[in-house]
């Protein structure tokens, strides 16, 4: 089946989502003419409270960043509007830009101090400036201390100013809203897969050419941005600010938001904000009724079940209730029109691709690798073998970037590799696979496959919030389609990764591989897990892929596979290289023999 | 500043210094053994200096009924293992979890309704105290971390954070909300040279260094604070040596509750605590224990007291913005830590 | 069954939807060495950390009498000890700690003895002996092998497991792990190896299983292993044949 007919047949699309979201709309639409006032306010608080969980659904549960200073955030822009609007008489509006910008710069400086550090450390930077901003607050004479700034004008829209709660909820729903539509859009982009690769999936991004702490920073800046604007419109709703809201106890509060929804959706920030709010509404209306009225119960209740959530619904309430609404994910459709990538120029066939030259690699006092010596061509594939613990890992990591060689150099077509990391040397021709499969299992296979051609496209944040980027985003997916289809997966595009079996699931990273349109293979282990008729089908790939000039290098144990593909092997002991030269020769070889099966 | 100021703030600098140094510690070997950070740390403080002004006012403190019912929620909860097929739990270690769950708590109960309180000599209450907050860790442990034990680190971190909330709100249930503020262990004042030195900071002092001695000795020499090192350097080897992870988990926690308690009984003579001044202080010994990286027990000592001499210094200062600058203190040191490591990890 | 001191039956594991052993039967008779080789990748070590319940698995493990399958820490109070590919040993803790620990479930069922268990390994092992308040980290791949072997017999196991004990060591030593290993045997412990050294590990043992793609593919006497021809087809793939089937 060609691409175009694949995709005429799946070309039919269910439309009951859009039915769901329509109705959800008027409702949201029709709530203030109907609902009493105190349900208004309530449902304005929501928005709030969603606006700053959404940021946290795509910094926690999609990036894997876990903050419990957003109330800070939320500070910042209420703080930067009251004392704009009331001290200097400005317009809210300008406001919120200051606002915003003050705040980009803040979290550029403190993302930039913690995001690189690994994962506990920055919840715990999180709470402690946090609390550092918090007492700020409470502390700073113009900010007007424990007492705060209160007559904060409204804000006005066209003359109109927006004093009645009723009016204010559109306000309100209306950033809420474009936050979900444009986060939703980000999250199905280019840079989506890159945020989305973070959690649980950093070192294969990096492979794929993908700068991880730049998309760290990204999903920081943007989740500061929609707690700022939470902020502004507290204080213009409040009319009044002080730093009670913004203590910890609220940062903590908007996480559970985001982990009781279930953090890993967009519309789970909705749930739990909903959720968490009427909760404690509810909470402090009836427990002291119950209970009398000695204690601060809602917190003991809050604490008990954010346990129990997480001991028994680590994803959140959004998957159970989503299971109920008849929403379906829609395939994707796949422009077969769109115009195919831009491909590097080949290099001739025979041209030494990847040489490593006296490799030497030494942890402490242990030699992983010593004097290591070999070249890949164009139009080749060379195997590396060896027995457990030969040190074919560790020399596996050094020519793909991963970890640098002690001691020798590593030459990409007459360049060194060394100190470049990962994304750079992906994005000079070299492309890998795992020897563990390193896919994200809940994305679809297309959209695994896309990650392998970030480097081929452009378009960042701002247009792909905007949809601004589907021109280019059709050719990315029509190339990782083109992809699927060499390798002969096309037909399981839409199936989450992953639900495939372990052996296509190596394919898929091949396929992956192939997207970054590489002129070296990096293959770690690509035969184990396959049955016979995909190692056949495996072996027929890497044949065509050599006969097109590629070059491949692989590091295999399956000996079968190995002897009857490929053109030269080279055998390792003990970190050191012990034969070289063609297959027969190889397994001839005493040293091997003694190698694989042990001397006495 | 003149020179007798300087002494003072720097005197009250290492005896706060000395309660995080004790929170860090206890900080650093829960997260080396179990991978949980410990926020409800400063609870157990909390809990234990209160339990003390309680027990001085000669009433029965309400930590009693706290110990009771988390006593009967974790045997539930071992009993519900115990009968839900799955791993087997024999019988013997269900009835080990009815003597320490149920048995110790009613027992305890008993001997506080028939004691008479406020007639106690201070060791004994200060005693009573620990034995009522201490058992909590490991129940603590059992209810709301071994379930999840597997769990990545920011699970429990989450998990961590909402058992802070609940014993908060449950500290404001039994506690009130009014602070206390217990006797000191001694009222003694001592010259030394130039100095006046009271004898509660000395008695604070030398508490946390035997404490710290007492916890060197026991993760050096006793079979079972070896089985906790080697838990905390290699869980698959421990495991294989038959160490359980809920056993280690459970240890750990009656460690971390007894120096929480112990901590508590020192602090509440310097300060009125009340149900939530826990959490500042047991942040104040995170702030110490970044700053060992999370790892080394020596350099968190180090960064618990220069936390206690920036906290005392700046208060004499800029009083208002102590905290600010502690809070603070925390950046500088990530940027270390952060330009320290540079390498890709994995999250998981 | 009464002669086994471990008999397994139908043994399968899975990770996710791929099957890494699967239907397995073994048997390891009272004092013997039984042991099993394969090329990478075929199932060992998961056989391994499937028996003493490191892994979920399905099947019936019946050691020591006993069948109900309990959690790992009970398995080693029992009796079943695993020296584990990775060694897995306490890097920062000396040398003896490390060997006590290996005591620690003995310790907490009360018995004394671990003084003299002590002194057997160390006569074992004297190298041991002399470094005792050494780092276990900065011990040589050898001596890591050694205690590792040494940890595991301070439980006084009456099974003892090893995996790959002569990985990554230069053959010299390898020779004296073997040597070891047969002396065991003589103190009456049995031994079920995984090896991929298939040689050493035939030349020790009395029973042999082949395994390849987590089935087994022979087994039976080591020495009648050990003359077999396909064996070294298992090992290192007979280019002509497979050529051309791939090619093709």
């Amino acid at each position: 089946m060609t691409i175009r007919s694949y995709m005429a047949a799946r070309d039919r699309e269910w439309p009951g989502g859009r039915w769901v979201m329509a109705a959800f709309l008027a409702a949201l639409a029709a709530a203030p003419l109907v609902l009493p006032e105190f349900h208004v306010t309530l449902l304005n608080y929501i928005g709030l409270s969603a606006l700053v969980a959404l940021g946290l659904v795509l910094l926690t549960g999609v990036g894997g960043l876990t903050s419990f200073g957003q109330a800070a955030f939320v500070g910042l822009g209420a703080y930067t509007s009251a004392v704009l609007t009331t001290t200097y008489g400005q317009s809210p509006w300008l406001a919120l830009g200051v606002g915003l910008v003050l705040t980009l710069a803040v979290a550029v400086v403190l993302g930039s101090v913690t995001l690189r550090l690994s994962g506990h450390y920055l919840p715990l930077g999180t709470m402690a400036w946090g609390i550092s901003l918090y007492f700020l607050f409470g502390n700073l004479e113009f900010l007007g201390g424990h007492s705060g700034i209160s007559s904060v004008p409204p804000v006005t829209l066209l003359d109109f100013a927006l004093t009645d709660s009723r009016h204010y909820y559109y306000l309100v729903w209306a950033f809420v809203l474009i936050a979900l539509f444009t986060t939703r859009n980000l999250l199905d982009s280019r840079e989506g897969r890159a945020i989305r690769a973070l959690k649980g999936g950093m070192v294969m991004a990096e492979a794929m050419g993908v700068d991880t702490s730049r998309a760290r920073m990204v999903i920081f800046v943007l989740a500061a941005l929609q707690a700022c604007a939470a902020g502004w419109l507290y204080a213009h709703l409040q009319r009044f600010v002080n730093p009670t809201p913004f203590g910890l106890n609220t940062g903590i509060e908007y996480l559970f938001m985001a982990v009781v929804g279930g953090a890993g959706q967009v519309w789970g920030a909705l749930v739990g904000a909903g959720v968490i709010t009427i909760l404690k509404q509810w909470l402090q209306d009836v427990l002291p009724r119950l209970l009398g009225s000695a204690g601060n119960f809602e917190i003991i209740v809050f604490g008990a079940m954010m346990v129990l959530v997480l001991h028994h619904a680590r994803d959140g309430l959004w998957p159970l209730l989503a299971r109920l609404v008849p929403l379906r994910s829609q395939p994707r459709r796949i422009d077969p029109t769109a115009e195919p990538l831009p491909r590097k120029p080949r290099p001739p066939h025979g041209e030494v691709i990847l040489e490593a030259r006296r490799v030497t690699r030494s942890f402490g006092g242990l030699v992983a690798n010593k004097n290591m010596d070999l070249s890949v061509r164009a139009g080749e594939i060379l195997a590396l073998i060896g027995p457990n613990g030969a040190g074919k890992s560790t020399m596996f990591n050094q020519l793909s970037g991963v970890d640098d060689p002690t001691s020798g150099e590593i030459l990409f077509r007459g360049r060194s590799i060394a100190g470049l990391g990962p994304h750079r040397v992906a994005a000079m021709g070299i492309s890998r696979t795992f020897q563990h499969v390193r896919l994200l299992p809940r994305m679809s296979v297309l959209e695994n496959v896309a990650i392998g051609a970030h480097l081929r496209g452009h378009k960042g944040v701002l247009p792909a919030a905007w949809r601004l980027d589907r021109a280019e985003e059709a050719r990315l997916l029509r190339e990782a389609a083109v992809q699927l289809e060499r390798v002969g997966l096309h037909g399981l595009m839409d199936e989450e990764a992953g639900s495939l079996a372990l052996g296509q699931q190596r394919i898929l990273e091949i396929a992956r591989a192939l997207c970054a349109d590489p002129c070296l293979l990096l293959l770690d282990e690509p035969a184990a897990g396959l049955r016979l008729k995909e190692k056949q089908a495996l072996a027929e790939l890497l044949n065509r892929l050599r006969a097109e000039g590629m070059a491949v290098l692989l590091v295999e144990h399956d000996m079968d596979f190995v002897m009857g593909l490929v053109d030269r092997v080279v055998v390792m002991e003990f970190g050191e290289k012990i034969a070289e030269g063609l297959p027969e020769e190889v397994q001839r070889n005493p040293a091997v023999l003694e190698a694989y099966l042990g001397g006495v | 500043m003149d020179q007798t100021i300087f002494v003072l703030l720097a005197q009250d600098g290492v005896t706060n210094g000395a309660i995080y140094t004790l929170l860090a510690l206890a900080l650093v070997m829960v997260f080396a053994v179990t991978r949980i950070i410990l926020i409800p740390q400063g609870e157990f403080l909390a809990y234990g200096g209160l339990t003390m002004a309680t027990l001085e006012a000669g009433s029965l403190p309400g930590t009693l009924w706290v110990l009771l019912g988390a006593g009967a929620v974790a045997f539930a909860m071992d009993l519900a293992t115990a009968r839900g097929g799955g791993r087997r739990l024999p019988g013997r270690s269900l009835a080990r979890s009815a003597a320490w769950n149920l048995g110790y708590p009613l027992a305890l109960a008993a001997l506080l309704t028939q004691l008479p309180l406020a007639g106690l000599p201070l060791a004994a209450k200060a005693l009573l105290a620990l034995a009522l907050v201490v058992p909590l860790g490991p129940m603590m442990y059992r209810i709301a971390f071994q379930p999840v034990a597997e769990a990545p680190v920011l699970v429990l971190l989450i998990v961590a954070v909402a058992v802070h909330l609940a014993m908060v709100g449950v500290g404001l249930l039994v506690f009130g909300p009014e602070g206390s503020r217990t006797t000191p262990f001694s009222d003694a004042q001592f010259e030394v040279g130039a100095m006046q030195v009271g004898g509660h900071t000395l008695a604070v002092i030398g508490a946390s260094l035997a404490l710290i001695v007492a916890l060197y000795l026991f993760f050096d020499r006793t079979l079972y604070g070896k089985a906790l090192r080697a838990t905390a350097v290699n869980r698959n080897g421990a495991r294989l040596m038959g160490i359980s992870p809920a056993l280690a988990g459970r240890l750990t926690f009656l460690l971390a509750a007894f120096v929480g308690a112990l901590s508590g009984l020192l602090f509440a003579p310097m300060t009125t605590v009340y149900y939530d001044s826990g959490f500042l202080v047991g942040l104040k010994g995170f702030v110490a224990a970044i700053i060992g990286g999370l790892g080394s027990y020596p350099l968190a000592a180090a960064g618990a007291v220069m936390v206690g001499l920036l906290e005392s210094f700046s208060s004499f200062w800029t009083s208002a913005f102590k905290d600010v600058l502690v809070f603070t203190l925390i950046i500088p040191v990530l940027l270390w830590r952060s330009l320290a490591s540079h390498h890709v990890e994995e999250e998981e | 069954m009464g002669s086994n001191l471990l008999d397994v039956k139908g043994l399968s594991v899975a990770y996710g939807k791929v099957e890494a052993v699967s239907k397995l039967d073994l048997s390891v008779p009272h004092g013997s060495i039984v042991t099993v080789i394969g090329p990478n990748g075929a199932g060992k070590t998961t056989t391994l950390s499937a028996i003493i319940g490191l892994l979920p698995s399905t099947g019936r493990i019946v050691f020591d009498g006993a069948d109900d399958r309990p959690d790992v820490e009970a398995m080693v109070a029992r009796g079943m000890t695993l020296v584990p590919e990775k060694r897995e040993l306490f890097g920062s803790m000396s040398i003896e700690d490390n060997l006590l620990l290996g005591a620690f479930q003995r310790c907490r069922a009360g018995h004394r003895d671990h003084a003299t268990t002590l002194a057997d390994v160390y006569a074992l092992f004297p190298r041991l002996k002399e470094r005792r308040a050494q780092a276990a980290g900065t011990l040589s791949g050898g001596e890591r092998q050694m205690l590792a072997v040494g940890r595991a017999l301070m439980a006084k196991p009456k099974l003892l497991m090893l995996d790959e004990p002569s990985l990554g060591l230069a053959p010299l030593i390898v020779r004296e792990i073997f040597r070891i290993i047969a002396e065991l045997r003589r103190r009456g412990v049995s031994i079920l190896l995984v090896e991929q050294n298939a040689r050493a590990a035939l030349q020790v043992a009395d029973h042999a299983y082949v395994l390849e793609n987590g089935a087994v593919k022979m087994q039976g006497e080591a020495q009648a292993i050990a003359a077999d021809p396909r064996i070294v087809e298992s090992y290192l793939g007979l280019a002509s044949k497979h050529q051309e089937r791939l090619a093709g």
